[in-house]
């Protein structure tokens, strides 16, 4: 967690990319859809800012891995895998932590909406963090070098955040393609919170199956990461 | 809790089907400092990984103080701290930003981390860099920091892979120096290439050759195992087959040949009546390196 607070200290451009990177889409799909979209992109961002601090966790693992050894450190030491990806997770969401609060202080502002929509989305988007965070952990466990991390951060994050109607309504996408978009979790995620707030208006039993996929794709991810994780080398 | 580094029978292939460690078995005290030395891809590493629970051995079986290092590798790493071959500091810290969130990570409160983390830049004469942020730092002050950091927390198992490679022999005796005075309260397990750093530092060494431990014990008892006392150099190409010995290194411009004392003092006779230069001393570790290397190579050929 210091880690990261060091790092903005240190590098103050690290604090305006944490600023500017949610909000660049927000600000593109405000104005494309001349307001009407606001309130799906302000939550889009969220979603979309905690899902990529989960992956970007896996690129800096890997880096702190291939470039400076720090996990075969941390392995030799008290520390657990699971503290180590705790403070990891934290620290990575630590950089994207001034975007998310201008964007939850615009939700708050322009949004009205009641106390369940809210915990809704909120559940919705702690969901994607944890799950993102455990995926982003294990991959980073199993990559030796940070072209591949490239590569695979490349082919997780068209799954994760490419493909999925996250800044848009879903009903934006014609009905064939949109299947394709339930590949991803991320897409569930999306489609509670927009539901939430009234923007899309699907049956309670679609929501309902969004949750049991959602929560169910992140038990599964979770328990893969969990047990998949490669702490020690073979 | 038996103060023992044992290690049995560890072999370890990698995937690509490379045999990097062939059956070593050793046992020896979990205090001082015990020296690993061993020519490039002996399998130093490899060995220092697995004993540090990194990496996983093909099969054989080790144990820190009665800890075996796969199922009781929680109890291991409460006690130990590593600086890896290839460790380097995270280029946006400062030393004093590493130290602080190395110990924090281990489990030390904020207070407590600044306060080990200046002493310990004291005692490693670092105190001038401790605000610089690491990637103005050059390659030795770097690799010291790494030692500082791992000498900071207060594990009782220290593992420091080549820790002196990259610093100028002023420095290099710095570092010798602190971990004189840290062997006192902990072990340390150190790999290097430089025979003198092993044979200055080492309550015991080792000597690993191919995946192979060709010996281990103190000086005095490596001294024991080569049988002969003295080392005469002799410059020029001279016929030494004669000489009951072993000649441990040839080449163009001089021979190198281990040797009891009666022969020491008739060779030297005969090389100062033909005018030849040579020089005698006891056998240093080089020498015992190379007859251990020699032999084994020689071991092969027949
Ligand atoms: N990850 C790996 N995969 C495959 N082979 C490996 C791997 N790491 C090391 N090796 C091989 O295992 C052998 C031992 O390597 P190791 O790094 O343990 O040697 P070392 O004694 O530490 O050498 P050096 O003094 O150069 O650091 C070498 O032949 C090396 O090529
Ligand atoms: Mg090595």
């Amino acid at each position: 967690m210091v880690n990261a607070i060091y790092a903005m200290k240190n590098y103050p451009i690290m604090m305006v990319n944490a600023f500017v990177s949610p909000l660049a889409f927000l600000i593109v799909l405000t104005l494309v859809s001349r307001g009407a979209l606001f309130g799906v992109a302000v939550i889009g961002g969220l979603i979309m800012a905690l899902t990529s601090s989960g992956l970007s966790l896996q690129g800096d693992l890997v880096h702190f891995k291939v470039d400076f050894k720090l996990q075969d450190m941390v392995v030799s030491s008290p520390t657990t895998a699971f503290i180590y990806l705790f403070g990891m997770a934290i620290s990575e969401l630590i950089y994207y932590l001034p975007g998310i609060a201008v964007l939850l202080a615009m939700a708050f502002i322009n949004l009205k909406f009641g106390l369940f929509p809210t915990l809704q989305v909120t559940g919705a988007m702690i969901l994607m963090f944890v799950l993102a965070t455990a995926l982003g952990f294990m991959l980073s466990t199993h990559i030796s070098d940070i072209m591949e991390s490239w590569a695979v951060t490349g082919v997780v994050s068209i799954l994760l955040s490419t493909i999925p109607p996250v800044y848009y309504p879903i009903t934006y996408i014609p009905l064939p393609y949109r299947y394709a978009a339930y590949l991803s979790p991320t897409t569930y995620a999306a489609q509670i919170a927009q539901q939430a707030m009234g923007y899309i208006h699907f049956p309670q039993v679609t929501i309902d199956i969004d949750w049991i996929v959602l929560i169910g794709v992140s038990v599964v991810l979770l328990l893969i990461s969990v047990k998949k994780t490669r702490w020690r080398e073979i | 809790m038996n103060g023992r580094l044992e290690c049995n029978s560890i072999i370890k292939q990698y995937k690509d089907g490379r045999t990097a460690l062939k059956s070593v078995t050793f046992d020896i005290k979990l205090s001082g400092i015990f020296a690993l030395i061993g020519r490039n891809g002996a399998g130093k590493t490899t060995l220092v990984r697995i004993l540090a629970t990194e990496l996983l051995p093909t099969s054989g079986m080790a144990s820190l103080d009665g800890n075996d290092i796969i199922r009781d590798a929680k109890n291991v790493r409460e006690i130990m701290a590593i600086v890896p071959q290839e460790a380097r500091p995270i280029q946006w810290m400062t030393p004093r930003q590493t130290i602080i969130s190395s110990l924090l990570w281990r489990g030390f409160g904020y207070g407590d981390s600044r306060k080990r983390a200046d002493d310990v830049l004291d005692q490693f004469g670092l105190t001038g860099y401790k605000d610089k942020p690491n990637r103005f730092l050059s390659g030795g002050i770097k690799r010291k920091m790494l030692v500082a950091t791992a000498l900071a927390s207060e594990a009782r198992i220290i593992f420091l892979d080549e820790p002196t490679t990259g610093l100028d022999p002023i420095s290099r005796k710095e570092l010798w120096d602190v971990l004189n005075e840290q062997k006192k309260k902990r072990f340390i397990f150190l790999t290097t290439h430089y025979l003198e750093e092993a044979e200055a530092l080492a309550d015991s060494i080792g000597i690993l050759e191919n995946g192979e431990l060709l010996a281990i014990g103190t000086m005095e008892e490596l001294r024991s195992k080569v049988r002969y006392p003295y080392t005469v150099r002799v410059n020029g190409g001279m016929d030494l087959t004669s000489i009951a010995g072993v000649v441990i290194q040839e080449n163009g411009g001089y021979q190198q040949i281990m040797t009891s004392k009666e022969e020491a003092y008739s060779i030297s006779k005969r090389l100062i009546q033909n005018g030849v230069t040579f020089s005698i001393s006891p056998v240093s570790l080089n020498d015992i390196f190379f007859f251990f290397a020699k032999r084994r190579v020689d071991g092969e050929k027949e």
